[in-house]
């Protein structure tokens, strides 16, 4: 997170504009500002007060009445419960009607225990600018009475926080963040040279990088000592600055190191020379070393991590943080300051893999200037001896810190082929070269060197990005966008036709749609026939989200269960979505699923007086299967039924839709009990699945014409039979014998009625069938109709034993 | 001589105090049958002298009309009598409830209806639906769009991954519905104009993230598509998804590994009371990232970024419902609550159309 104050930015940034036209400056150039926090405009009735009077409460042992002159000769009366409250203190008095940041509420005039009490004297923690609720704040005696407190301490300095993309380590740092705002009219941006600090004498303390035959993760380090300083609290501007932005002040070495962390974006570390044993090394560490650092805990560390040791062993992780033994106190004497690079990719590693994100490691992940590596060493040097005194030593350095040197070829047309935005050369040539790039040439190329402190850039398009970014994307034109000349077919693939017209006509049978996590339960995946290996995540975020789902019905279940478990059992859901056989692209297929449960029928849900109403059953998934298939287009009169169905359905109660053996469409019934039992689920319950790729692609047609209709200048005429049969002859075989007879004089065969019981033989069944009959070129004789009904009869007797019902 | 007054006046009393047809029938039988009263009277009017005749013919012809006018009225109101006394007990209690229609009680899923009002709005401006597989490679989900080696997403903190393979590639979930870009621009010729919705993962859950969403992405690529057609379309897209008459809109630098330069957008809103109302006001709502497709990405999928140019924009479909909709608890989306999915679901008739308006 990067944070700093606009006093702060002024250091860098010479400007007049007002906090507001800044901040959205910010935002507008890509430093998106997440929070400000505006002390002086949030404080600004809070003033400097004197207690004239302090007298007990009459009904309170705890409680003082105090009188307070806030100025204006009009004394006021407040009830106070602090212990320090006294006569003749100076503090700070908030009247009613102000808001108190501390507690979250706007104060108002109240009476405690019989007194009233007119406004407040606050604590530290009441502001927000401590967590001290001991006491009121005590001014010293020459606070000025009547004057704005936060404006009298400082406090009305504002806070910018800035989200910064993980691109731009060069904003990391308050100088980088003015160099932007400057690049964008903002200000002038000063950019004073570091002068280098001359060396009084060799540094004592060699540095080797070892990594040995491995890549190195350390380009370059440098190292000085300062002997005979002397350490102790850091003076008020700069504990000021760092408590602005919620960093506690140490002691005057570490605040210098967080300070030039912030205000340049160039991380140090400073090693209490006095603890550190011979000479540095920079190297990989050991398995199994440890080092306790100063955030107070012991880390584990291995060949991944870099670390800084010395004789001892490790002393430092490079780049993320100090340890605990070496670190500087106020006894420390002698400093070393250590100014280094390190490879990005593994601080960021480190930093993730120890759990540890310091202010450090936010930078150097990011990616420092190489080239500041020495400036920023300088600088350090120079605020330690101006704030702790003693004698430099020269610089050793190991390693290099040279930054490579960018050059892009750029033809000034990318930015109106990219962005669409016309822009006059020199403007353009002004934002970068105040964002430190150096453009070369003035015809319509220009050579364009990028700054040490821009590892983002490489690329032309990098280059339109900050010129627009700089110049303003609100002045990219908004230009209407030609379909052009694209066809007028439809855009929607067949299976995104399923999926959306399967989902309409499942909500339209009265199903409400849900959307189930992908992953499911590893046991549950195993029951619906998936669970293979290669659909297992290796990092699942929960235990029951562990394997990519083979089939809907599971997720189904178990939300409809947790509906019931709310209260409301007669749920119907549904789902259309993704179900994994593999984990191919094929494999991944779509389909469409529904459960119902208990009273969830499709004519209607729960308890009617109609008594349409009752327990779903297979049938009810029969007919929402067979629905959500005809809407996304399977042909209906090739759908074959067939009895039985995957292990989770109940086998006599459940069946398969096909359309022949080899391509199977879906299935639907009433789950096994143990099915449901593992699901821990309660019936009854129903479900159906269909798999929307299943279903045949129709003819591609040359015309959207339907073909001619033809109509029966003849009456239908309907004859009815009915049969006795074996139990476990199946209604479908006696349709398919009747409608089989003459396809194209009899029109439609229906069941009407299934009977067991008194008159018919235990074991036999009797099913009646009303059989249409549509003559097209003349009407039939009575002799023509008893043929057929005869024929009828003795097919059906053939195929299924059935004998007509006396 | 017959008492013919008389014999009327019974006659009639019989036809009053018959209480159904039946009765009736049976006392016109009596009167005016082959051996009724009235009939026996005819039949004497032949053996009368010519000038008796003369009176009594038109007077017992009289009575027969009158009889069987009395005898017709008797059998109307006694029929309408009948029809009352069958509707009154045929009557039902109509207050009875019957069901609902179906299609009232269903419900489609946000999330489904965002979609459709997507590719509605999306279609209309000639884009296509792209889409890809949930299990992706490395490569596409990552590498192709030009992520570093070590890029945070790449982290198992960050992505669910399969189990390595024997060759040491592993499988994951798509974190993005950009995968998809990759495959489109690898299989299909610019130019190329498609949106992508679909399903994501990623390893996070807490109050505003689920390890499973959904995301809508665009893709343009061709020979000129600059920055200005994405703001236009995104303007466009904005205006026609939230229905509103204008759309203020604010572009912001921004940073994504697959597009340079790389913006992200904010709709101007007010808030009230917990309701968004957008086109006024006076804070701003980040809503989606956008920018022109990266270089590297372009030549990762065969093109050559000097020739071809191109920009994409993404962003969360559970947050664009949650927005239009005022869904607080975007959690909810996947807890199948009924009562959840009543209150915030759509009627499977509501089908979003740009004729008819996308919501309603």
């Amino acid at each position: 997170m990067m944070k700093f104050t606009l006093a702060w930015l002024k250091e860098h940034l010479e400007t007049d504009r007002p906090l507001g036209e800044i901040v959205d400056k910010l935002t507008m150039i890509g430093l998106e500002v997440e929070r400000i926090e505006d002390k002086g405009k949030q404080l600004a009735p809070f003033v400097i007060a004197r207690v004239i009077d302090a007298k007990q409460h009459p009904n309170a042992d705890r409680l003082r009445v105090c009188v307070v002159d806030t100025g204006d000769g009009k004394p006021i009366q407040v009830v106070c419960g602090a212990p320090n409250a006294r006569a003749g203190m100076k503090g700070v008095f908030v009247p009613p009607g102000a808001y108190i940041p501390g507690k979250d509420m706007t104060l108002s005039v109240g009476t405690i225990r019989g007194v009233e009490s007119r406004g407040m004297l606050v604590s530290e923690f009441e502001l927000q600018i401590s967590d001290n609720h001991e006491g009121i704040i005590d001014l010293p005696d020459d606070a000025p009475v009547g004057a704005n407190y936060a404006q009298w301490a400082g406090l009305d300095d504002p806070m910018i926080e800035i989200n910064l993309t993980p691109n731009r380590p060069d904003c990391t740092g308050v100088h980088g963040v003015a160099r932007d705002l400057a690049a964008a009219d903002m200000g002038r941006f000063k950019d004073a040279a570091i002068k280098p600090v001359k060396g009084g004498f060799r540094c004592p303390v060699g540095v080797t990088l070892d990594f040995g035959a491995t890549p190195s993760l350390c380009p370059a380090f440098g190292l000085r000592l300062v002997r005979g300083v002397k350490n102790g609290p850091s003076p008020p501007w700069l504990q000021k600055r760092l408590v602005a932005i919620g960093l506690r002040p140490i002691n005057a070495l570490v605040d210098i190191t967080n300070f030039i962390t912030y205000d340049r974006g160039r991380p140090l570390h400073v090693f209490d020379a006095g603890k550190v044993r011979g000479n540095l090394t920079v190297r990989r560490a050991r398995a199994d070393e440890r080092l306790l650092a100063l955030d107070g805990k012991t880390y584990t560390l291995d060949g991944s991590i870099c670390v800084i040791a010395d004789e001892d062993g490790v002393e430092s992780l490079a780049g993320v943080m100090g340890g605990e033994k070496t670190g500087c106190s106020e006894a420390t004497t002698d400093v070393l300051i250590e100014s280094a690079l390190w490879e990005p990719a593994n601080i960021a590693q480190t930093s993730r893999r120890l759990g540890i994100n310091t202010d450090a490691s936010y930078r150097f992940e990011r990616g420092v200037d190489p080239a500041f590596m020495l400036p920023g060493l300088e600088l350090a040097t120079k605020m330690v001896l101006d704030l702790c005194g003693g004698e430099p030593s020269d610089v050793v350095v190991a390693g290099s810190a040279e930054a490579d040197e960018r050059v892009i070829d750029f033809p000034l047309s990318e930015i109106n082929r990219l962005a669409g935005l016309s822009l006059p050369l020199p403007e353009m040539r002004r934002a970068l070269e105040r964002l430190g790039f150096f453009a070369a040439g003035q015809g319509e190329r220009l050579k364009i060197a990028v700054p040490s402190w821009r590892p983002d850039v490489h690329d032309k398009a990098d280059v339109v990005e900050e010129v627009v970014r700089i110049l303003g994307v609100d002045r990219v034109p908004s230009t209407p966008f030609d379909r052009g000349d694209a066809s007028r077919k439809p855009v929607l693939t067949p299976i995104q036709l399923r999926t959306r017209k399967a989902k309409r006509a499942l909500a339209a049978r009265n199903l409400v749609e849900a959307v189930t996590w992908s992953f499911i339960d590893k046991k549950k995946a195993e029951l619906f026939g998936g669970g293979k290996p290669e659909l297992a995540l290796a990092n699942p975020i929960a235990a029951d989200l562990s394997d990519m789902r083979p089939s809907l019905i599971p997720g189904l279940v178990a939300v409809a269960q947790r509906n019931a478990d709310r209260g409301f059992p007669d749920v119907g859901l549904f789902e259309v979505g993704q179900i994994f056989r593999g984990d191919a692209p094929a494999d991944q297929l779509t389909a469409a699923s529904g459960v119902r449960c208990t009273l969830a029928k499709p004519n209607g849900v729960g308890r009617h007086w109609s008594k349409l109403d009752g327990a779903v059953d297979a049938f009810d998934a029969k007919a929402d299967a067979l629905a959500v298939l005809a809407a996304a287009g399977a042909p209906a009169a090739a759908l074959q039924i067939v009895p039985g169905g995957p292990s989770w359905f109940h086998p006599g109660r459940c069946g398969t839709i096909q359309i022949g053996p080899q391509n199977i469409l879906g299935h639907f019934g009433e789950l096994h009990p143990s099915a449901l039992e593992a699901l821990d689920a309660e019936g009854p319950l129903v479900a159906f699945e269909a798999i929307l790729e299943r279903i045949p692609e129709p003819k591609a047609k040359a015309t959207r014409a339907k073909p001619a209709l033809e109509l029966s200048a003849f009456q239908p005429l309907e004859r009815d039979f009915a049969f006795v049969v074996e139990r476990n002859v199946k209604a479908a075989d006696l349709v398919r014998a009747a409608a089989g007879i003459d396809r194209k004089l009899i029109a439609r065969v229906t069941v009407f009625d299934v009977y067991e019981g008194a008159g018919i033989a235990p074991g036999k069944k009797s099913i009646a069938i009303a059989v249409t009959l549509q003559p097209r070129e003349r009407t039939m004789t009575d002799a023509e109709i008893e043929a057929l009904a005869a024929k009828i009869v003795a097919e059906i007797g053939k195929r299924t034993g059935g004998v007509l019902r006396g | 001589m017959t008492d013919t007054a008389g014999l009327e006046k019974q006659i009639l009393a019989e036809i009053a105090g018959a209480g159904d047809e039946a009765a009736l029938e049976a006392v016109r039988v009596a009167a005016l049958g082959r051996n009724g009263s009235i009939t026996a009277l005819l039949k004497t009017l032949g053996a009368l002298p010519p000038e008796e005749r003369k009176i009594q013919g038109p007077l017992i012809n009289g009575l027969k009309d009158s009889l069987n006018a009395a005898l017709a009225a008797r059998r109307d109101s006694l029929k309408s009598a009948a029809l009352e006394a069958r509707l009154n007990a045929e009557s039902v209690d109509v207050t009875l409830p019957v069901r609902e229609a179906p299609f009232e009680v269903g419900r489609v899923h946000p999330i489904t209806q965002v979609m459709d009002e997507l590719t509605a709005i999306f279609a209309d401006m000639g884009f296509a639906i792209a889409e890809g597989p949930d299990i992706e490679t490395d490569d596409y989900n990552f590498t192709k769009l030009n992520f570093p080696e070590d890029h945070p997403a790449r982290d198992m903190q960050a992505t669910f991954f399969f189990n390595p393979k024997p060759d040491g590639t592993r499988l994951l979930l798509r974190t993005h519905t950009s995968p998809v870009q990759v495959r489109t621009m690898l299989t299909q010729k610019p130019p190329i104009r498609v949106i992508v919705p679909g399903r994501t993962y990623r390893s996070d859950w807490d109050q505003t993230h689920t390890p499973m969403f959904h995301q809508v992405e665009g893709l343009v690529i061709d020979k000129g598509s600059h920055l200005g057609h994405l703001k236009w379309i995104l303007e466009e897209f904005l205006k026609a998804f939230f229905e509103i008459d204008r759309v203020g809109m604010r572009f912001r630098p921004s940073f994504f590994p697959f597009t340079e330069p790389s913006l992200e957008v904010d709709i101007q809103c007010r808030r009230d009371k917990g309701e968004i109302r957008f086109g006024e006001g006076s804070d701003w709502l980040e809503i989606l990232g956008c920018g022109m497709v990266h270089p590297n990405v372009l030549k990762n999928c065969g093109l050559d970024p000097d020739e071809y140019q191109g920009f994409a924009w993404g962003m969360g479909i559970e947050r664009i419902a949650a927005l239009k909709y005022g869904i607080s608890d975007v959690r909810q989306f996947f807890e199948a609550d009924v009562r959840w999915l009543a209150h915030y679901g759509f009627r499977p008739l509501d089908f979003p159309t740009l004729a008819g308006g996308l919501s309603s």
